[in-house]
């Protein structure tokens, strides 16, 4: 029997991994911009679940909000990665790094 | 059952500003780039009708509308007012330094507009939904401006810096609010807040929810140990998308603040205080002794933005009314004097030159006596320094402060003021008592410097008439 603690485990689980992946990648920036998408979609999990266990429509109402968003999101975020690569042409994280101080 | 419309009134001036923006998006189609000053009219006509309407909303007290999501209040229309103000001089400021540089571009206000937009959502906002919109249409927009001028590499790295962390700021800010969301099963603000006065909520649980939730806060306000982001941005933005970055944003962090800690989480005061207090030692800190270091001027600015951030947080954590009026009244105020700040730095630039060292600053007082005076009045005032403005944002903090039995804080807010006067007596001595560089004279567009003029005067009037401005602050908040 799946309970509410059980759901809120796996969101649990996967902001963890989106986190650790964000901080843990050094590689491409792309894996940056697929772990935003993860970290919302753990929050996504935990407003379903809360929602189903109140009974209270509002949270699934907001996860179509957070939907929505996390495309204009996505949208930005590669704009600004196609910017990044043609005056750099590279999308390597540890390349980032010309200011300081 | 019939669908009943919500009431539009309270929310006329966010119609308005989104009705204005589709004109100036449409409009701006049509014009070409020589004409491109045209926007920048729409742009601030837009404004000023949206302002009107925000000044009528509000005026007699809360009203709600959209089914409880949206409030009209005195603190809202505060804000809403000095924003608009802010925003409209940020434009001003911007119009020349983007045509010497080729990019003015229509975007440049819509996106601007639009960033006005999602704050002026977030200072009504009374649901967490309404808030977390507000605060995406606000962020995606100034992500966008960042990253403007598409040919300086410098430009888009800090625009995938700030995207990538303000991304994961929003995301803990969301996750926060699901927890908050499940502990008291509503979205909105005031019965949030009526669930955990009852105090039959799990208390571990609410101080989880009410940190991820100060994370997403102090990012967007930049504090320390969330604010990597400030002096990259800062430093790596077009100066005229610093100035928009570094002056409104943080009136709608401000309602950010207030309506989530203090409206929805106010019950439980104690658990999120003392995280506030720790983030506002650290960024008076880090932000009075990085700056110290700094050789870039929108980066020292940047640090410093810290360091005030510092004393806003202290307002708010001391607990009182009179703190969260301070903390009301410093971050309008510090919003006025950071536009002037960057106001001089795009004053000095030109053509293919940025300005933006502080040795760039030397020998001002040769080349325009008049503005090098500015520039002063607007350090002396950030140091603290009576009879300007930010003497009176410091003192109300402090007696706050001093009230709520926090001497100690006192002590570590004036200390670390005392370590920050040092840069700022470095940009004066640079300006009055080194020998400039270069002989250029300064360019700016007339109106340009009478607005520059004006903010310049600002902080030294409105320290000698502190009053007024001060009793705006404890109407919005009681």
């Amino acid at each position: 029997m799946l309970t509410l603690t059980h759901f809120l485990m796996l969101s649990g689980v996967l902001f963890a991994i989106s986190i650790a992946g964000i901080f843990i990648n050094r590689k491409n920036m792309i894996l940056l911009l697929m772990c935003i998408e993860l970290l919302l979609l753990s929050v996504n999990f935990n407003f379903i679940a809360f929602s189903r266990y109140l009974g209270d429509i509002n949270g699934q109402v907001f996860v179509f909000f957070i939907l929505t968003v996390a495309a204009a999101e996505a949208a930005i975020g590669l704009a600004i990665l196609v910017v990044l690569f043609r005056t750099r042409s590279s999308i390597n994280v540890q390349d980032i790094n010309s200011m300081k101080g | 059952m019939g669908f009943v419309p919500p009431e539009f009134g309270p929310a006329m001036a966010e119609v308005i500003l989104a009705t204005g923006i589709c004109l100036v998006l449409v409009v701006d189609l049509f014009i070409s780039d020589r004409r491109r000053g045209f926007t920048l009219v729409l742009a601030l006509a837009t404004l000023t009708a949206t302002a009107w309407f925000a000044g009528a909303a509000g005026s007699e007290g809360e009203v709600l509308t959209f089914s409880g999501s949206f409030i009209a209040d005195p603190l809202a229309r505060v804000l809403k007012m000095f924003t608009l103000l802010i925003v409209a001089v940020v434009f001003v400021y911007s119009h020349v330094y983007l045509k010497d540089r080729e990019i003015l571009k229509g975007e440049y206000y819509l996106l601007g507009l639009f960033a006005t937009l999602g704050m002026l959502v977030m200072i009504s906002a009374y649901s967490l939904l309404t808030m977390y919109l507000g605060l995406e249409l606000m962020s995606l927009a100034l992500y966008a401006m960042v990253a403007f001028d598409r040919d300086s590499p410098v430009a888009a790295e800090s625009a995938m810096k700030y995207f990538v962390l303000g991304a994961i700021a929003s995301g803990v800010l969301l996750y926060g609010m699901s927890i908050l969301y499940g502990v008291t099963g509503t979205l909105r603000l005031d019965d949030i807040a009526a669930v955990l006065a009852v105090g039959e909520s799990q208390r571990p649980v609410v101080m989880l929810a009410a940190a991820f939730v100060i994370v997403g806060v102090a990012f967007k306000f930049g504090a320390v140990p969330f604010h990597n982001w400030v002096p990259d941005v800062y430093h790596g933005a077009p100066t005229s998308v610093t100035l928009f970055i570094g002056t409104a944003p943080k009136l709608a962090a401000f309602a950010m603040l207030a309506r989530l800690l203090s409206t929805a989480m106010g019950p439980e005061a104690l658990a999120w205080q003392p995280m506030l207090v720790v983030m506002a030692v650290l960024s008076l800190g880090i932000g009075n002794v990085v700056a110290i270091a700094q050789t870039n001027i929108k980066r020292m600015l940047a640090y410093s933005t810290i360091g005030h951030v510092g004393f806003i947080f202290l307002g708010f954590a001391s607990g009182l009314p009179e703190g969260r009026q301070a903390a009301l009244f410093y971050t309008i105020i510090y919003s006025i004097m950071a536009a002037g700040a960057f106001g001089i730095v795009i004053l000095m630039s030109r053509r293919g030159f940025e300005a933006d060292e502080l040795d760039d600053l030397k020998g001002l007082n040769s080349r325009s006596p008049w503005y090098a005076a500015m520039m002063l009045m607007l350090m002396v005032s950030m140091i603290g320094i009576p009879p300007f403005v930010g003497f009176f944002a410091k003192l109300y903090v402090i007696s706050a402060l001093l009230n709520a039995d926090q001497v100690w804080l006192a002590v570590v807010a004036v200390l670390f003021s005392v370590i920050g006067a040092f840069y700022y007596l470095r940009v004066i001595k640079l300006m009055y008592f080194d020998a400039p560089e270069e002989s250029m004279p300064l360019n700016a567009s007339f109106d340009m410097r009478i607005l520059l003029s004006l903010n310049g005067l600002a902080v030294l009037l409105l320290g000698l008439f502190a009053n007024p401005l001060l009793e705006l602050c404890a109407a919005a908040i009681n």
